[in-house]
């Protein structure tokens, strides 16, 4: 089962939603806390929502720095999924895992509501349960969420595939090219505005296209290390032509290596092992 | 002691809705033709004498922490001077 981590910063909201949504999905859910520098041995981390330190000078700019911050950008450098929602985009942005900035959204009002996004990258840990351009509806609520970029880097990040989440029908904080979520260069790092952690319940949530998000992740981290035996290799002789459930999962995202590579490394190794051979580019 | 002071602002080309937030309460009280662009000061006291190592420093502080370059500007300046 994966392990997957969230971390409680001070000022975060969203940590037990996301861990109960980890939960409800299938998943191991295992509390991180900011001042520790251990990981645990989890498979991804998720950076949740909220309000971390206060939102104080800058969203994330704080939080950014704190211990098991230093261990999350160290690992994502290797390739552990990392996932930022809302705040934990902002945290994402400021600890440069990701380009650009989140401001204020030019409504200038805290906005609530259920909505309409499309997915134009399956390409990612995150993503890859989805249809390309599958339109999904998640909730959102913030007040800082305006995506700005500069027009090199918003041309590289539409030019390399890298908006992962666009929102559809009404661009709710102002942000540029509409742009609700983005990816990094290798794909294990995601960050979008919306709360999928919120979408995974039928008794609370109007859709449950959140499911999707730990998914993907789920396919990603089993890929990785699957029972040994479950998953022919590429040169099999038998393998089929075309493979179905988690074996067929690439995890290189844009085009990198096949995660069943990442096989020969068997079951129960430390993270940074197998985190090391995801790294598609 | 020694008062440095580092300016933060908003880059230009970035929208900056507090500062219209505020431009506009101006108008509704009747003080228009005032556009305002809001930014934050920094008063950073410094025990014993400003040094360039000193000043060095500061600017690191405000690359690192204090200032988003991708969104804002800064200027360091030592107060009194």
């Amino acid at each position: 089962m994966a392990k997957i981590g969230v971390v409680t910063f001070p000022g975060s909201l969203d940590d037990q939603d996301a861990l109960r949504a980890i939960k409800l999905t299938g998943g191991e859910p295992v509390s991180l806390w900011h001042a520790s520098d251990s990981l645990q041995g989890v498979d991804a981390v998720i950076l949740p929502g909220g309000f971390s330190y206060g939102d104080y000078l800058r969203c994330g700019a704080i939080a950014r720095f704190s211990p098991v911050m230093a261990e999350v950008i160290r690992a994502a450098g290797k390739g552990l999924p990392v996932l930022g929602i809302c705040n934990g985009f902002q945290v994402l942005c400021e600890a440069h895992l990701l380009p650009g900035a989140l401001i204020r959204s030019d409504r200038r009002t805290f906005y609530c509501k259920d909505q309409q996004l499309r997915v134009e990258s399956t390409d990612t840990v995150w993503t890859n349960a989805f249809a390309k351009d599958q339109e999904i509806n998640i909730v959102l609520k913030h007040g800082e969420g305006n995506f700005q970029a500069d027009d090199e880097t918003l041309r590289r990040l539409e030019g390399e595939g890298r908006v992962v989440f666009r929102y559809l029908v009404e661009n709710p904080n102002g942000s540029r090219n509409g742009i609700a979520g983005i990816t990094n260069e290798t794909g294990n790092v995601v960050g979008l505005m919306p709360h999928p952690e919120h979408n995974v319940d039928p008794l609370v949530s109007p859709t449950l296209d959140g499911v999707g998000f730990f998914e993907s992740v789920y396919r990603f981290v089993n890929a990785k290390t699957p029972p040994s035996g479950t998953c022919p290799t590429p040169s099999s002789p038998d393998s089929p032509s075309s493979p179905s459930s988690s074996c067929a999962l690439v995890a290189g995202p844009n085009g990198g290596a096949p995660a069943t590579n990442a096989q020969d490394d068997g079951i129960g190794k430390p993270q940074d092992d197998g985190a090391q051979k995801v790294q598609g580019e | 002691m020694a008062l440095v002071v580092v300016d933060v602002m908003p880059k230009p080309e970035i929208l900056d809705p507090q500062g219209k937030a505020v431009t506009q309460a101006l108008e509704r009280l009747e003080l228009p033709g005032l556009t305002v662009r809001q930014g934050k000061r920094f008063e950073i006291t410094v025990e014993g004498e400003v040094t360039p190592e000193r000043l060095e420093q500061i600017k690191q502080a405000a690359d690192m922490l204090l200032a988003n370059t991708t969104i804002e500007t800064y200027n360091v300046r030592v107060e009194g001077q």
